[in-house]
């Protein structure tokens, strides 16, 4: 194990959250972005060779050291760790929408899932999921939501590429409507290379 | 169907569905009317392309009266679109008739992209189940919050307790309140005849002799109220220090 792996070994086993491969850099002043990333395939190989408990995870732009998933029934079970609350059908829903068409005002969400969504997205944005991310230049300026970094975390995924593409999914998003304001449709994005 | 309605209507929102509409079903909540749309579709095995509007929206009003869901404005908002929508199905046109927008064609876009991201919450609630299988370093949950315990008081602990609350209550006391009308017109008036002799003076000299404390609160009213209008313009040379009062000649005053 070279120096620099273990000095980012350090680092996130210190560290409570995803460290980008950037400021993982700055543990050692020589050390290129390119030199990092070997180091963390260095640290991936040996947890996963040698059988380690933990693993290395990319997530949320950054990496994160993590406990195997064979492990969480036993850790729950002792109490160690008490399982995150599922998200609710209407959470998810809102969060579907808000990832594939932000930037993107409530009526919009309320119109696609046909129910109000001034409490699901209070919840969300406590819960740091989303976050507003501007104002249309509709009528009333709305606030425009995003995802944000823990919503990436929360689902374990590096970045909104992760995503399943139109592709993947049994029915094909739907063309851009005409009569949508000025917000990103679904299509676009998920057809975009990343 | 009446009595059914009658039976089952205190106990939304699980509950099996009658056999008057011609299937028995064990319902969850649904999230929203599109999501009941979709069940009611999904149940009858009928293609959203090609919805039998008169069929789902009787379907669509019993289950919502059923489930007690008839008094939420979303639901009510779609069986009103639904009736809508069978009534102008009912509307005779003739075949080769060019021009003809089928009226549930706005229905149908909002239930395929609907049902689209269906499948994307389904993802990411797989997603999130995945990711909750692996924990961080140092987690530590938070502390479960106890449930009060029952109130277990006898009649004469309750009896004392409300004493102790009744001793504790002083004697009402009465105080008189006399207006003091702040004269500000007074104070801008004397204000204006000091800026007339003097370009800047001070605020004790502002105040006059003997100030008593609703001449001080007149004074400054009225002197921010001056400053405001921009005849005077108000400096201190530093916190707390004298306030300097100014003719201001900068500005028009209005």
């Amino acid at each position: 194990m070279t120096p620099l792996a273990q000095l980012i070994e350090a680092a996130l086993f210190a560290a409570s959250r995803p460290l980008t491969a950037e400021e993982l850099s700055v543990l050692d002043p020589e050390a290129s972005l390119a030199d990092v990333r070997t180091a963390l395939d260095q640290l991936r190989e040996l947890y996963d060779f040698n059988q380690h408990a933990i693993e290395l995870v990319e997530m949320a732009g950054g990496f994160q050291v993590l406990t195997r998933p064979a492990f969480a029934q036993a850790l729950e079970r002792a109490q160690f760790t008490v399982r995150a609350p599922k998200l609710t059908a209407a959470a998810l829903e809102t969060l579907s929408i808000i990832a594939y068409r932000q930037p993107v005002g409530r009526m919009e969400i309320e119109e696609i899932r046909g129910v109000s969504a001034g409490g699901v997205l209070r919840s969300l944005q406590e819960r740091g999921l989303i976050e507003v991310v501007g104002r249309s230049e509709a009528l009333g300026r709305p606030l425009l939501y995003g995802t944000s970094a823990m919503f990436l975390e929360l689902l374990g995924l590096k970045d909104l590429t992760d995503l399943p593409r139109a592709e993947e999914l049994s029915i094909a998003i739907q063309p851009p409507r005409p009569l949508t304001e000025g917000t990103e449709d679904a299509a676009a994005y998920v057809t975009a290379e990343s | 169907m009446e009595e059914q309605a009658a039976l089952t209507l205190p106990d939304p929102p699980t509950m099996a569905l009658g056999a008057s509409s011609g299937f028995v079903v064990e319902l969850e909540a649904f999230s929203g009317p599109l999501d009941l749309l979709l069940h009611l579709l999904r149940e009858e095995e009928l293609e959203i392309a090609d919805i039998p509007i008169a069929r789902i929206a009787d379907q669509f009003l019993l289950v919502i009266h059923d489930l007690g869901l008839n008094q939420a404005a979303d639901y009510l908002e779609m069986a009103g679109r639904l009736l809508r929508l069978k009534a102008q199905m009912l509307l005779p046109r003739r075949s080769e008739e060019d021009g003809w927008e089928d009226p549930r064609a706005e229905l149908v876009r909002r239930l395929l992209e609907y049902q689209q991201i269906r499948e994307v919450a389904l993802w990411l609630g797989r997603a999130a189940e995945r990711r909750a299988d692996q924990y961080p370093r140092g987690f530590l949950p938070a502390p479960p919050d106890l449930p009060p315990l029952p109130l277990q008081v006898d009649l004469v602990e309750l009896l004392q307790a409300v004493q102790r609350v009744i001793e504790g209550i002083p004697s009402p006391v009465l105080h008189r309140v006399v207006a003091r009308p702040l004269d500000v017109e007074g104070a801008t008036r004397r204000l204006a005849a000091l800026l007339e002799e003097k370009a800047e003076f001070g605020w004790r000299e502002a105040l006059g002799p003997e100030p008593t404390i609703t001449d001080v609160l007149s004074t400054l009213l009225a002197l921010l109220e001056l400053a405001r209008r921009g005849t005077v313009s108000l400096t201190q040379a530093a916190a707390f220090a004298p306030m300097v009062i100014r003719r201001d000649t900068s500005r028009p005053a209005d």
